[in-house]
């Protein structure tokens, strides 16, 4: 690793020498270069590739070889073909993404300002279930969501839901799962943006005649607006490409565009169709992103 | 190179200019500060003050000039290299490191024996026996500044450099620690360089200031110098408070300038005027002037106003303000000190004005009458929108 | 509104928090309580009946204690991998100057923003391009979870980087340490809890993909892709007894890091 050693030799404070001016200037490059590269390599241009193979003859195969002929069609077909889990995508990520922010805003509130001493203790609860494996949380949601478990009985108990009616292969099931699963990622961030928030700002609002519910309303919320976006970006743009929570707490009647990719690229080996899908659905959330960012007016996420 | 192995050298600084970009930090300055002193750069924020410190610890290079220890030219020397050591404004005492360690990072830098004796020793000067193993986030504010103080003296710096150490500290504190550093450096004798804001605290413990001003040095020499004698409307302000009338210089005689100012014919003697014609400003501070009430018997010498009125009365104990209207509508400030010969005057009394002609001087008259006047200038950017300097 | 009421309100955002965590924990408790379970029928999800023998013999199910030891190793490199690259991007985004850093943290924030199927699928067209999707496997994976974690780990340490006063390493030069003793001394102590934060997290977003490994494993087994596959054809119960040992270890490790600290300030 001697680029490692050459390159810390240069590093920490102080101001620039003349005769060393030259070699600060190289440094930088020089530690971005392996990052940099990796991620040209292996992300970027593989991005492209995928532009290229969304463009291919839909009518090739492995066997027979791709031919680029700029069938833009592939796109018109693709997206025709499986409008309907495409929304459905959109549909389930927005609902888990809200449904999150419901449940973590409290959560988040409730560590920042209402913890006293368990603060560190929350902060470890919730991080910990992260850390078990995503596949087996989620399997173990469909052992609380079944037909005999004790959620479905006690819903059936109140009436919410029908004599013969289930939980899984349901929509909501999906979305259950989905919003489980991103808690943290949404918790965090609102914890962070809280955390900052300095509770004199509250004192001198109720100061000045603001009750509870205006204080929340007219400070904090406002000041804890990068945490809220920061938060709903992290949930949504997983959930909107996820297929796990679909393929195991759904039916193919909840199948999302993530199911059909997969299912298009390593079932049916339709690779023109299958990039055409994925573009799509990543220019569709890099969009919905940046216009998303634009509106709240966050200028810094990285 | 043994930093501290040389006898003190006086440092020097030579046409020394720094720019950031089209904005000039300091400009063309001239410093000597001799060996062993208690030397203060003193000014408001912004000066270059700071600048100048850090550019002599070698944190910033110079635009132009050149800065040199003795015969050493330091100036293109990076700050490892050269035998001075600083202590800064928020302490920057290492968090991961223990009070030991901090102080003795210099020392295992330069691979120095017998670390722990000259440790102990150190603590013991700044009388923090026992805080060996404590971390910087568990020590008070005066606590931190003096490990920050022992990890650079133990160095033996040639040169010791300090910006506005006591700034974070409480009153009580700080006075305290003023006469801490005093002490100390009378005692072990090397050359420390005081940044500070705060005048009070540069008379105090300084043996020579240097009032700096948008990058130039306003006046150089000891406290009582300055205080007394001021060059510029700017020291005469900044370095407590002045009067200041305008003026027009009339004539001389007997060692004497006779200005035309407030009415009166004033006399100033000619080594205490910085300008011998023209418009000229007569300053003389508030606790040299007497107040006598108009109806007194007047056997006064000296300089004298007559005319005033009393516009307001402020008691505080050891002394009294007055603020005098003159007819000309200035206000004149008086510092009474509160010797119990005579009741407090009320608003609105008539007095005159005396002094002894040898605590006037005389400044330049198109200098700016408020130079320096941090009051004035905050109020003044407020109300006329920031029509100030 | 009384005193009672009060205390309510008081109170009423805790409450709530407490009963998302408890949310939160359900699947867990229920993953515990699965890995004791005795499983009467193979694609049952429900408790049959209590058992030792999981936990006695967790590689009684073909594959799967290999498949752990597969994620284990690719996790360790990526990693490895991940942490260094990203470490020295950061170090660079923070401390020195250079042309195109708008792009940069383009390239750095775009594979956050994208879909994990798109990032997946997208590998596998380049190896496919390149001829080479009859060498997938170990590692193909291991490329694609360096790329993926690379992003995380410079946002991490740079967060770190940034928040780290100037001033320290100034006094460091000035107490007479040239810049390689200030990096090892000053920089690198100071910013090593976000390094560290920075591999944890790359280890765990490592271990626990699926979907970008599936796309480009060839024939390799990580943990997840077992526990896939087993989805179709039942669940093994000892799959609950890794989930479990996993969460502990997780537990245990910021349990511990947290105790550390506080001993160290004391």
């Amino acid at each position: 690793m001697s680029a490692l050693t050459e390159a810390e030799a240069t590093t920490g404070g102080g101001g620039p020498q003349p005769g060393r001016r030259r070699t600060r200037r190289w440094t930088g490059y020089l530690l971005l270069l392996p990052g940099a590269l990796w991620l040209l390599l292996f992300f970027a241009v593989p991005t492209m590739q995928l532009v290229a193979t969304s463009l291919y003859d839909p009518n090739g195969s492995l066997d027979t070889g791709y031919a680029m002929t700029w069938s833009w069609t592939n796109y018109l077909d693709a997206i025709s073909t499986y409008r309907e889990p495409f929304l459905r995508s959109f549909l389930y990520a927005g609902s888990a993404t809200v449904l999150a922010l419901l449940l973590g805003y409290p959560l988040a509130y409730a560590i920042a300002f209402k913890a006293g001493r368990w603060k560190n203790l929350m902060l470890v609860l919730v991080i910990a279930p992260f850390f078990t494996s995503f596949l087996v949380r989620t399997l173990a949601w469909k052992s609380i969501l079944s037909d005999n478990g004790f959620v479905v009985d006690a819903l059936q108990a109140v009436g919410l839901l029908g004599a013969d009616g289930r939980l899984l292969a349901t929509g909501v099931a999906v979305v259950t799962g989905l919003t489980y699963n991103f808690l943290p990622f949404m918790v965090l961030p609102l914890y962070a943006s809280l955390e900052k928030i300095d509770p004199r700002l509250v004192e001198a609002g109720s100061d000045l005649y603001a009750g509870a519910v205006t204080s929340f309303r007219t400070i904090t919320l406002p000041l804890s607006m990068p945490g809220v976006v920061a938060g709903t970006l992290l949930t949504f743009i997983p959930s909107a490409g996820d297929y796990i929570n679909t393929r195991l707490l759904g039916t193919p009647q909840q199948y999302t565009i993530g199911n059909v990719i997969d299912n298009t690229f390593l079932v049916q080996l339709d690779f023109p169709i299958a990039a055409a899908l994925s573009v799509s659905l990543m220019v569709a959330v890099v969009l919905l992103v940046l216009v998303y960012v634009r509106r709240a007016g966050t200028e810094k996420l990285v | 190179m043994q930093p501290g192995r040389e006898l003190g050298a006086d440092l020097v600084l030579r046409s020394v200019t720094k720019r950031f970009g089209s904005f000039t930090a300091v400009d063309d300055l001239d410093l000597v500060v001799g060996r062993g002193e208690f030397f203060a750069l003193l000014g408001p924020s912004g000066c270059g003050k700071t600048t100048t410190l850090r550019m002599v610890a070698g944190l910033e290079e110079p635009t132009a000039g050149s800065i040199a220890l003795g015969d050493r030219d330091i100036t293109r020397l990076r700050p490892y290299k050269r035998p001075v050591n600083t202590v800064f404004q928020s302490y920057a005492l290492f968090p991961h490191l223990d009070v030991l360690e901090n102080v003795a990072f210099g020392l295992r830098r330069r691979k120095s024996p017998d670390v722990d004796r000259q440790v102990r020793e150190m603590l013991e000067l700044v009388q923090l026996v026992g805080f060996e193993r404590r971390r910087p986030a568990q020590l008070s504010g005066g606590q931190q500044q003096r490990v920050a103080l022992a990890r650079a003296l133990i160095n033996r710096p040639q040169v010791l450099l300090l910006d506005e150490p006591l700034g974070a500290l409480d009153l009580k504190l700080r006075r305290q620690m003023q006469i801490e550093l005093k002490r100390i450096q009378t005692d072990i004798g090397i050359t420390f360089v005081h940044v500070t804001h705060d005048q009070e605290e540069a008379m105090t413990m300084a043996d020579t200031i240097a009032v700096m001003n948008g990058g130039l040095i306003e006046q150089l020499g000891a406290p009582d110098e300055l205080y007394e004698n001021p060059a510029t409307t700017f020291v005469s302000n900044f370095l407590g408070q002045s009067n200041l009338l305008a003026g027009t210089v009339s004539g001389k005689s007997g060692g004497f300038l006779y200005v035309d100012a407030g009415g009166e014919r004033l006399a100033v003697p000619e080594h205490r005027a910085r300008v011998r014609e023209g418009r000229v400003l007569v300053g003389v501070r508030p606790e040299k002037v007497f107040v006598a009430a108009d109806d007194e018997e007047d056997d006064t010498v000296g300089n004298r106003l007559s005319g005033g009125v009393i516009s307001d009365v402020s008691f505080s104990g050891v002394s009294t303000q007055y603020l005098v209207r003159m007819p000309s509508g200035q206000e004149l400030v008086v510092f009474e000190q509160n010797t119990g010969a005579r009741g407090l005057f009320a608003p609105g009394t008539r007095v005159r004005l005396h002094w002894a002609r040898e605590h006037t001087f005389l400044l330049d008259g198109s200098q700016d009458v408020h130079a320096g006047d941090e009051a004035y200038v905050q109020l003044a950017a407020t109300t006329t929108g920031g029509n100030t300097r | 509104m009384g005193r009672l009421g009060r205390w309510v309100s008081e109170h009423v955002v805790l409450f709530v928090g407490v009963l998302v965590l408890l949310y939160l924990f359900l699947p867990i408790f229920f993953v515990v309580l699965m890995s004791f379970n005795d499983p009467t029928s193979r694609l049952a999800y429900e408790f049959q009946g209590f058992t030792w023998d999981n936990w006695l013999s967790p590689c009684a199910p073909f594959g799967l204690c290999d498949s752990v030891v597969r994620s284990l190793q690719i996790g360790l490199l990526a990693t490895l991998g991940a942490t260094a690259l990203g470490t020295l991007m950061a170090f660079a985004l923070v401390r020195h100057r250079f042309r195109g850093r708008s792009t940069t943290n383009l390239l750095i924030f775009l594979p956050m923003a994208t879909p994990e199927v798109v990032l997946g699928s997208s590998l596998l067209a380049l190896f496919t391009g390149a001829g080479l999707s009859g060498q997938l496997g170990f590692w193909s994976i291991l490329i694609a979870h360096i790329m993926f974690c690379l992003s995380f780990v410079v946002v991490t340490v740079k967060a770190r980087l940034s928040g780290l006063d100037a001033r320290y390493e100034q006094a460091a030069m000035d107490l007479y340490a040239n810049e390689w003793q200030t990096f090892w001394r000053v920089t690198f102590p100071l910013v090593f809890p976000g390094i560290l934060a920075a591999a944890l997290l790359a280890f765990s977003l490592s271990f626990d993909d699926f979907i970008v490994t599936n796309f480009n494993h060839g024939n390799t087994i990580t943990f997840p892709m077992f526990v896939w596959g087993s989805a179709q054809r039942g669940i093994p119960p000892q799959v609950n007894v890794v989930g479990t040992v996993m969460f502990l270890l997780a537990l245990l490790l910021v349990l511990s890091s947290g105790l550390l600290r506080r001993r160290r300030t004391r």
